[in-house]
């Protein structure tokens, strides 16, 4: 008796906190297909009426913004970007994780210092040294992705220690089996380690996916022309700086920003979910 | 150094030199190259000139740096603690075995999935003090002159803290993950020795579960210094510098005024401040992290 009101008590919490959750979805999804008059009508309208799904065609073919060019351009900056980090964040995570190297205690406590120190502040610097590695190479890397994906294939930090905690937890007889037979440590890395931490790399991968799509800094610091934004940076045109903003419009491009993690999501829910308790929990 | 030993040693740092290399070029070539920069008058346009500490000087003296501190401040000193305890709360009420609790994980996850611009535009528009969303219920409910949000000097902050509430659902994860481990027969043995259902929570469950807050903390404290998008999107820093945060005004001197040197100078002091508060987190936590068997 007395647990059963308390969980009709969780209930109504719980209900009212998805409330709160999901409204902004809902409000977003409504505004998106209503007339830009509607929009502004007073009372609001919940559901719209007339239903107008063109908007989200005039924002794909609108003048003043290139939706699908920068579609293209987000995912050349993730393509490139998550297969550099997978890549070299589970070779760096095998040396941390298999190889009983001297120093590698204080290597890898330096690694997860670096995790703390925010983007903001190395900003200006990294901005000074692309510039210079434009000079040096010969061809401007400042106004393209190089540096949005380049240092991806170096490594990052989160990643490492994720695939790090991962491969701790494939037996080392299994590697020992290798070596027996001859295998080489690349050998037992390509051949022995990477088919059982598929999970782990996948959570990398879409974590890192993740990252591209969402970063807004990154790309307003090193991007200058319209032609390059990325989806993060050229929704910001379709907001008006003067008022009058097209609101439908601007609520359906964000849908379609929204829209791909969400799927991402759904289709990975619980690889997501045990990939970011694994690093919160077992450290 | 042995044969094999040192075989090892080259072994090993061949698999980790990806990492060596960036941490090099992308870590501490710029670190020390900002930390010269602090020192220095520099706009980019002409090579660096040495001016001793004269930045941090102009620093001390500049009260837009105090302004943009004190804001940062004001966001932290609220979104972090209030943040922290709704996303605890969350996490307690969705470790319950109610019926469709899967259910509810997903939906107050889905929020925290949306990208920083996005939920910036989203929410610029729930806060429109005449036809947002926000404001429609709060008229709905009695209230005639609700404030106007991001536009009101006195509420625009209070609304970027608010909407920051929406996006815990990492930390909720988190600390569902943590809750998950908790022993079942440490509970039991509470029942047992009379304690009540909130003796539990203070006795068991919270300091089984203070390595995960911890973790929270420092994550938090590290986010909540360095807040850019949501201000830099919605208002600008205004009205009135009222949401003007810290990395803005770096942001600002960097690539507005072009005042490198300044805006490094910042940066170190930024940097400063996350390793004080961090390891002022750190030490405190040898009073109240409690780590299991290990």
């Amino acid at each position: 008796m007395h647990r059963n009101r308390s969980n009709w008590l969780i209930h109504v919490v719980l209900v009212i906190l998805g409330a709160a959750a999901l409204m902004p979805f809902l409000w977003m999804l409504g505004t998106s297909l209503k007339a830009p008059e509607s929009a502004m009508a007073f009372p609001p309208q919940f559901i719209p009426d007339p239903m107008r799904p063109q908007t989200y065609a005039q924002v794909l073919l609108s003048p003043k913004a290139d939706f699908l060019l920068w579609t293209r351009n987000t995912l050349i900056v993730a393509v490139l970007g998550v297969s550099g980090t997978v890549i070299s964040s589970a070779l760096v995570a095998y040396g941390f994780s298999r190889i009983r190297f001297k120093g590698r205690g204080v290597l890898f406590a330096i690694m997860l210092g670096t995790m703390m120190i925010p983007f903001p502040v190395m900003m200006v610097s990294l901005f000074a040294i692309f510039r210079w590695m434009g000079d040096v190479t010969g061809e401007p890397w400042l106004g393209t992705f190089k540096p949005l994906w380049v240092p991806a294939w170096f490594g990052s930090a989160f990643n490492i220690f994720l695939l790090r905690q991962f491969f701790m937890t494939i037996p080392e007889e299994l590697s020992e089996a290798a070596r027996i037979d001859g295998c080489s440590e690349l050998g037992i890395f390509f051949r022995v380690i990477l088919p059982l931490a598929k999970p782990a790399l996948v959570v990398v991968a879409l974590f890192s996916f993740m990252g591209v799509w969402n970063d807004f800094l990154g790309p307003l610091v090193y991007l200058q022309r319209p032609e390059q934004f990325t989806l993060a940076l050229g929704l910001q045109n379709f907001q008006s700086q003067h008022g009058g903003t097209n609101w439908p419009q601007l609520m359906a491009a964000s849908v379609m920003v929204i829209l791909p993690v969400l799927m991402l999501f759904f289709l990975a829910q619980r690889t997501f979910i045990e990939g970011i308790s694994t690093t919160g929990i077992k450290g | 150094m042995m044969q094999g030993e040192r075989r090892t040693l080259i072994k090993g740092l061949a698999f980790i030199s990806p990492w060596l290399v960036g941490f090099l070029a992308f870590t501490l070539i710029p670190a020390g190259l900002s930390f010269y920069y602090s020192l220095c008058d520099y706009s980019l346009l002409q090579p660096p000139a040495f001016v001793g500490l004269d930045n941090y000087r102009q620093l001390w003296n500049d009260p837009i740096f105090w302004l943009s501190l004190r804001k940062t401040g004001y966001y932290a000193s609220v979104a972090l603690p209030v943040g922290l305890l709704i996303a605890l709360s969350g996490a307690l009420l969705l470790n319950s075995n109610v019926r469709g609790v899967s259910i509810y994980r997903t939906i107050l996850y889905l929020p925290s999935l949306v990208p920083l611009v996005a939920s910036a535009m989203l929410w610029l528009w729930l806060f429109n003090s005449k036809l947002g969303l926000i404001n429609i219920t709060l008229r709905a409910l009695g209230i005639d002159e609700p404030p106007g949000w991001l536009t009101d000097p006195t509420w625009a902050m209070p609304a970027l803290i608010l909407m920051s509430f929406w996006g815990v659902g990492n930390t909720v994860v988190i600390f569902l993950a943590g809750l998950q481990d908790v022993p079942r027969d440490l509970y039991e043995a509470a029942e047992i020795d009379g304690a009540s259902r909130f003796g539990q929570l203070i006795h068991v469950t919270l300091p089984v579960l203070s390595p995960v807050i911890f973790f929270n903390l420092i994550i938090a404290i590290i986010g909540s210094l360095q807040v850019f998008g949501a201000p830099f999107i919605m208002t600008g820093g205004g009205p009135a510098r009222a949401t003007y945060f810290y990395t803005m005004y770096l942001y600002d001197h960097a690539f507005t005024f072009l005042n490198m040197g300044y805006a490094s100078a910042l940066a170190w002091v930024q940097l400063l401040i996350v390793l004080t508060l961090t390891g002022v987190a750190f030490w405190s936590s040898k009073r109240w992290v409690h780590y299991q068997g290990k």
